[in-house]
């Protein structure tokens, strides 16, 4: 009992004195994270749109397809990933595996399926009667698209959030594609993974807080945003 | 201005309208009156191109409407539409009205000039920089009637424009869409439920009914002289008897309706099978004999209801046939009317509008 007591103690000392391993993780989980976020959301957003705007044959099966992939686990997407980027993979020749870089792209496949799902979310919450206003308004296709998006805006930044919460929490594909190396793909899940199974508790209770601050942000941010 | 040629429309198994064909002129107001659900938001649709006709075509200014998605935008940017629920967009009400300019491409600062007169078209002044969706139901209409007129259409297409507001805004309303129409010569159609409204409004007036157009034509036409039941019964003519006409001497007709002979102006000769209809304003009440009647119909009967409706009143009146008369609530008074009294109506022969028995099928 003690240990875990001195591993909390110890834990706000190393974000106190804002130790520099501990800096550089969450720097770098943020910088992963928030740039799988950005790329997701330039392929996610146009993708919902495209669905939702255009009928297509078996547009009803790629939903539900979509829909299961919420819930990808993060093991596989890794697994996935890795694969595609090992040295025998088709794109094995960049170099990828291991490297920041692999890990971005691990976690932009891991979080597109949930933000094309909340973008057809927000894009069908937007009324029927505002989308006639739209055309009757002498909008063109491009210009109806645009304005139903900017409509509801709010609600695609939900779901663009949910995707970073969903990012910076996973551990199995930054492991997997990352592999862990210090100072160079180590992230906060994959050190606290790390630390705890090689006994270094405060360590592991420091990035935890951290990582727990992250979600509480992100839990204010989307509950700010959908108040809009 | 605006052509249907046997246009259908179905949703799905649901047809809505059936083989409707009218033309709207340049500068005139046409009202389509019909009860609630009966298609003319989906005319007004059609109008707009919002919908395609199941089949049948729609010609705007003579010009085919089937034709790509870019000329019909452009065929869209001539003509507006107030629906009649309508929403908001998220931001302030001048971002609302401004929109449809901006699908256009004007410059900003024509925008600002042009936002500010539509805004102050609908008593809407200083309004710009409210937040849209936190208006009233009623300034949000005036909002969306800013919003299509800022773009200065030749066709205005309303979709039952009063039907949220309060009677002040409505007059309102109304007056805005006669002096559109005066001042720059705006084609309007117009869709209501309110057929005083429809009266007032209405250079000329379509009924629809049983998913058709019944009658076309001006506002006395359809209100006095309906050609079905069905009309009748919708524009307030209470009073449709089924008859055969006895005699006819130069024009003034003897009609007998189930016993009861009345005299009435029609050109149809002895013999024919004939349906009268009577404006329920058009019957007077006597009580007693006093003050002769100087109508050509006088008919006793007993008074067997009285309801009030708002300044009149609507007697009903057995005399053989079931007689319905609208009075006002003064008179009424005046005579102490109550069920149960002895009454004599009298109507005119030349208030009486003589049809032939149509009946519109419902099929």
């Amino acid at each position: 009992m003690n240990e875990i007591i001195d591993g909390f103690v110890q834990a706000g000392e190393l974000i106190l004195s804002l130790d520099p391993e501990v800096l550089e993780i969450t720097a770098r989980s943020l910088l992963i994270s928030l740039t799988a976020t950005v790329i997701a959301s330039l392929i996610a957003i146009p993708i919902g749109g495209f669905i939702h705007f255009r009928e297509f044959g078996g547009k009803r099966g790629l939903i539900t397809i979509i829909q299961t992939l919420y819930a990808l686990p993060t093991v596989i997407a890794g697994l996935f990933v890795f694969l595609i980027l090992s040295r025998v993979g088709p794109f094995g020749f960049l170099g990828l595996l291991f490297t920041p870089t692999g890990m971005i792209i691990g976690q932009t496949v891991l979080i597109i399926p949930l933000m094309v799902g909340m973008t057809l979310i927000a894009l069908s919450g937007v009324k029927k009667s505002l989308q006639d206003e739209v055309i009757s308004l002498g909008a063109t296709s491009s210009q109806a698209i645009l304005t139903i998006v900017k409509e509801s805006r709010f609600a695609i930044l939900g779901g663009v959030i949910l995707g970073f919460g969903r990012a910076i929490s996973e551990v199995g594909a930054a492991m997997i594609i990352g592999g862990n190396i210090r100072g160079y793909t180590r992230v906060l899940t994959t050190a606290i993974a790390l630390e705890t199974s090689m006994g270094n508790i405060a360590f592991s209770i420091a990035l935890g807080m951290i990582l727990l601050a992250i979600a509480m942000v992100v839990t204010i941010a989307l509950f700010l945003v959908q108040e809009q | 201005m605006i052509e249907f040629l046997h246009v259908d429309k179905s949703f799905g198994e649901k047809e809505v309208l059936k083989d409707l064909s009218f033309r709207v002129e340049k500068g005139e107001i046409f009202t389509f009156i019909g009860p609630s659900g009966t298609g003319k938001t989906t005319i007004l649709r059609l109008i707009n191109l919002l919908e395609n006709p199941t089949s049948g075509s729609i010609l705007i200014d003579r010009q085919a409407t089937k034709v790509s998605e870019r000329e019909r935008v452009d065929l869209r940017r001539r003509m507006s539409v107030v629906f009649q629920k309508p929403a908001a967009f998220r931001g302030s009400v001048y971002e609302n009205v401004s929109l449809g300019l901006k699908f256009r491409g004007t410059a900003p600062d024509e925008i600002r000039v042009r936002v500010a007169e539509a805004l102050h078209l609908v008593g809407l002044e200083g309004y710009e920089e409210r937040i849209a969706t936190t208006l009233s139901g009623g300034e949000l209409q005036r909002v969306a009637i800013a919003r299509a007129l800022v773009s200065r259409p030749e066709i205005l297409l309303l979709d039952e424009p009063t039907a949220n507001l309060d009677p002040v805004s409505t007059e309102r309303i109304e007056n805005l869409i006669l002096s559109l129409n005066e001042r720059f010569g705006t084609t309007i159609v117009l869709s209501t439920h309110d057929m005083v409204q429809g009266q007032r409004l209405a250079t000329r007036i379509g009924v629809i009914l049983n998913k058709r157009l019944g009658q076309v034509g001006d506002a006395l036409e359809i209100f006095y002289k309906p050609e079905s039941r069905e009309i009748a019964r919708m524009v307030g003519v209470e009073n449709v008897f089924d008859g055969t006409v006895t005699s006819n001497d130069g024009g003034l007709a003897s009609i007998d309706i189930s016993g009861i002979t009345i005299s009435a102006i029609c050109a149809s000769p002895p013999g024919s099978q004939v349906t009268a209809y009577i404006r329920p304003e058009e019957l007077l009440l006597r009580v007693g004999k006093e003050g002769m009647s100087s109508a050509r119909n006088e008919i006793e009967g007993t008074i067997s209801r009285v309801t009030p409706i708002g300044p009149n009143v609507r007697v009903k009146v057995d005399a053989g046939i079931p007689l319905i008369a609208v009075i006002t609530r003064r008179s009424c008074e005046d005579l102490a009317l109550f069920a149960g009294a002895r009454v004599s109506v009298s109507f005119k022969a030349s208030a009486i509008h003589v049809g032939m028995p149509r009946v519109i099928s419902s099929e």
